[in-house]
């Protein structure tokens, strides 16, 4: 385990404990209705006997009947404006936004200004987290020097310095060679490659989905293939060279049957799904709205279905909130030419939870993807509320019922893609290291 | 609804896009049309129901015929008709489309004549401005009033357009004229046909409501109407097709493939033309060319469009 970067005050904090919960506890195979005593920073006990050593003294007892404790969530796609853009989001405002969601661990992207392919600068976040976030926060490094996909980064160095795993952030490799010698080299330190996958000449200036959507709006397309042709070259790459890879999100049902094919070969692969691509699709777009430009782009509703099964089966191992905060300097233009990306930090978790009202996914399916699977593949500490884990979790209402108002977004950028969109769930309370981060009204 | 029956009132604030518009709605502005291509040639052509009123036509992108095509317009209905080339003045100096849509508003126009190089940009300037809006072409996506001065030639020669079979050739996937008036002519009844290579041909557009056709020939047979569209420069040498002289060869409009269409099939083309790319010059001025009426109609289209949107003004 790496060991986290934040310096809680845990043992000052006074135990809680919250009695008749929902425990969702992924790591355990645990859904039951019990108490989760937090104490010292650490879970002490979660589960149906968990009171059979006591109430610690002086703890803080929550009624939470009808409410749900799970691990808190573990994003590992989240870009922030620090360095280079703090106007956009700094690690301050974005560890705010990311308290509210539930989220108590966020992972970093490297594509900054300056990019992060220095262990100086890796350091330099690392630093600015400590002091500035109210959550956990890792850095991902550049693989290539400055994300140009040419010359690979100092692998061990930036790993050395703490960086938890290896990506050019929205760039694809599109050399096929360099991501060949990258997945080698990485192997030697174990270390992890997460790609963004698009083959960027065949999705060329497309901005949404290929297809009737986008001709009848006269916006040119990028077809799905630029996706999966991409996603197939990297898992021949995978199985030449035996990395450790993981596609950053997919959104095809082809790319589902890639990563299926992949794995049942035994190749060290993984994959992830932003939560924009679970719950809204190219039709979303509607009259040019730029805050639902994405990348890669929503697409149609048959591949949308695709991912949410494939997320319900296991296939897909994450879901991330691909937060991407944009000003309206880059946002408030004809949608062609605004910029990709959307907040997601305080909706990943609201959204998410649609699957569940839909049925279409149980909560410890979900919160797998969210927390336990990431922890455990980027191998951070988070994701589980067995006794001596760390307490980081959340208080879920998920009887809750609100409309999002952007304004009311604790990011610094409102660009969200669900303006006034309904929710049903909220997170009442942030745990982190057992210190609350954030809590919803009165919880 | 004929040329001299009751008026009916248009009940959009914009003109964004055909897709907007029920079939009657563009029969109705037809009809209107109509009426203008009267005053047009009479000595006196002047008329003021936007006395008073400020036209401004902001072009993002250069087009000379379309932009004094509604500045004549403008001018024939008595507005003060001011033309803005903003295509790099403020936009080098990085200000957004939205910045530029709030100086404008503050000048406090009627209405706002709009071509930007983006689709959606109009829609974006529409929800930002409180005046009227008239999308005069953004991006590939919209046209509007060139599939409506097109429809209007075609009624006006052939005396009605359902039925009609129109084949639209060339460019379609860079055309904000096709699909203009893809959507326009299968409102009216027509049966519409793309005619071009595949390469310039957008994924799913035969869910428009079209037949698909990637060899002239085929898709000439028959056709009563023969709409050529422009092919951009940049799209030939290897990107979209190889070169002009194999483009001209497969999907040129000369006599001898558009004898494929009816004998009375009537050739137009949005103009301006690229003789011998698309369009073989002797097609092009010769006697079942359309083009040059296209251009009067278009006046007459955009005053019948002003003068419907005015009627939509505040008057306090």
């Amino acid at each position: 385990m790496i060991p986290t970067p934040l310096t809680r005050r845990a043992t000052d904090q006074p135990p809680v404990v919250f009695r008749n919960a929902r425990i969702v506890d992924p790591s355990r195979d645990l859904d039951a209705v019990g108490t989760v005593v937090v104490a010292g920073g650490r879970i002490l006990a979660a589960g149906p006997e968990a009171l059979n050593q006591g109430t610690p003294e002086g703890a803080e007892v929550v009624e939470a009947e009808g409410l749900v404790v799970a691990p808190g969530l573990v994003d590992a796609r989240v870009f922030i404006g620090e360095p280079g853009h703090e106007h956009r989001e700094s690690l301050a405002t974005a560890s705010r936004a990311a308290a509210a969601g539930g989220v108590t661990t966020l992972v970093t992207m490297p594509d900054t200004d300056p990019v992060i392919d220095d262990p100086a600068l890796v350091d330099f976040i690392l630093r600015r987290a400590r002091d500035d976030a109210r959550v956990r926060v890792h850095p991902m490094a550049a693989l290539t020097k400055g994300c140009l996909g040419q010359e690979m980064s100092e692998i061990g160095l930036l790993g050395e310095a703490g960086a938890i795993a290896f990506t050019d952030g929205r760039r694809s490799i599109a050399n096929a060679n360099v991501m060949r010698r990258c997945l080698t080299y990485a192997r030697d330190f174990g270390a992890l490659i997460v790609h963004h996958v698009e083959e960027p000449t065949l999705a060329g200036s497309g901005v949404v989905n290929a297809g009737e959507f986008a001709t009848r709006l006269g916006l040119p397309g990028i077809p799905r293939e630029a996706e999966t042709i991409m996603l197939e070259r990297d898992m021949r790459i995978v199985g030449l060279t035996g990395g450790r890879y993981h596609a950053a999100q997919i959104s095809t049902s082809d790319s589902v049957e890639i990563v299926r094919r992949a794995k049942d070969r035994g190749l060290d692969v993984t994959c992830g799904v932003s939560v924009n691509h679970l719950c809204l699709n190219e039709m979303d777009i509607g009259t040019y709205r730029s805050f639902l430009k994405l990348s890669p782009p929503l697409r149609a509703e048959d591949d949308r279905i695709a991912v949410v099964d494939a997320l319900a089966d296991g296939t897909i191992d994450f879901v991330v909130s691909s937060h991407d905060p944009q000003d309206v300097e880059t946002k408030r233009h004809p949608f062609a030419e605004s910029a990709d990306g959307a907040v997601g930090l305080e909706t990943l978790l609201p959204a998410a939870l649609r699957l569940v009202a839909d049925g279409r996914i149980g909560w410890p399916a979900l919160v797998a993807a969210l927390s336990t699977r990431p922890a455990r593949r980027l191998g951070l500490d988070g994701g589980s509320l067995k006794p001596g884990a760390t307490a980081d979790l959340i208080l879920v209402d998920p009887a809750v019922s609100w409309v999002l108002d952007r304004a009311a977004l604790l990011s610094r950028s409102k660009n969200t893609p669900f303006e006034d969109a309904r929710f049903e769930g909220r997170v009442l309370r942030t745990l982190v290291a057992g210190e609350t981060v954030h809590r919803y009204r009165d919880a | 609804m004929s040329a001299s029956g009751p008026r009916g009132i248009f009940p959009h604030k914009h003109l964004l896009g055909i897709e907007d518009l029920r079939p009657e709605e563009i029969v109705m502005l037809l009809d209107r049309a109509e009426e203008q291509v009267a005053v047009s040639r009479r000595v006196e052509k002047k008329r003021h129901v936007l006395s008073g009123r400020t036209q401004i036509n902001l072009f993002f992108e250069a087009s000379t015929r379309t932009q004094s095509s509604f500045e004549i317009a403008g001018k024939r209905l008595g507005a003060d008709v001011m033309n803005m080339a903003v295509a790099t003045s403020s936009v080098k100096k990085g200000e957004t489309l939205i910045d530029t849509a709030t100086t404008l508003n503050a000048m406090r126009p009627d209405i706002l004549v709009v071509r930007h190089h983006a689709a959606g940009a109009v829609h974006l300037l529409a929800r930002k401005v409180s005046c009227s809006v008239v999308n005069a072409g953004d991006g590939a996506h919209e046209h509007p009033t060139q599939a409506l001065l097109d429809a209007l030639t075609i009624r006006r020669h052939k005396g009605a357009i359902r039925g009609l079979v129109v084949a639209i050739c060339g460019d379609v996937a860079h055309s904000r004229v096709a699909r203009s008036n893809i959507i326009a002519l299968n409102a009216l009844g027509a049966r519409v046909r793309v005619v071009g290579p595949s390469t310039l041909m957008p994924k799913g557009i035969e869910r428009m409501g079209v037949e698909v056709f990637t060899r002239m020939r085929e898709g000439l047979k028959d056709a009563d109407i023969v709409m050529m569209l422009r092919l951009q420069r940049e799209r030939m040498n290897g990107s979209f097709v190889p070169s002009v002289r194999e483009y001209f060869h497969h999907w040129g409009l000369d006599q001898e493939k558009l004898d494929y269409a009816k004998p009375d099939a009537l050739v137009m083309h949005p103009g301006p033309m690229n003789r011998g790319v698309e369009i073989d010059p002797e097609v092009a001025d010769g006697p079942q060319s359309l083009i040059a009426a296209q251009v009067e109609m278009g006046v007459a289209v955009r005053m019948a469009v002003l003068e419907s949107l005015a009627e939509q003004l505040p008057n306090d």
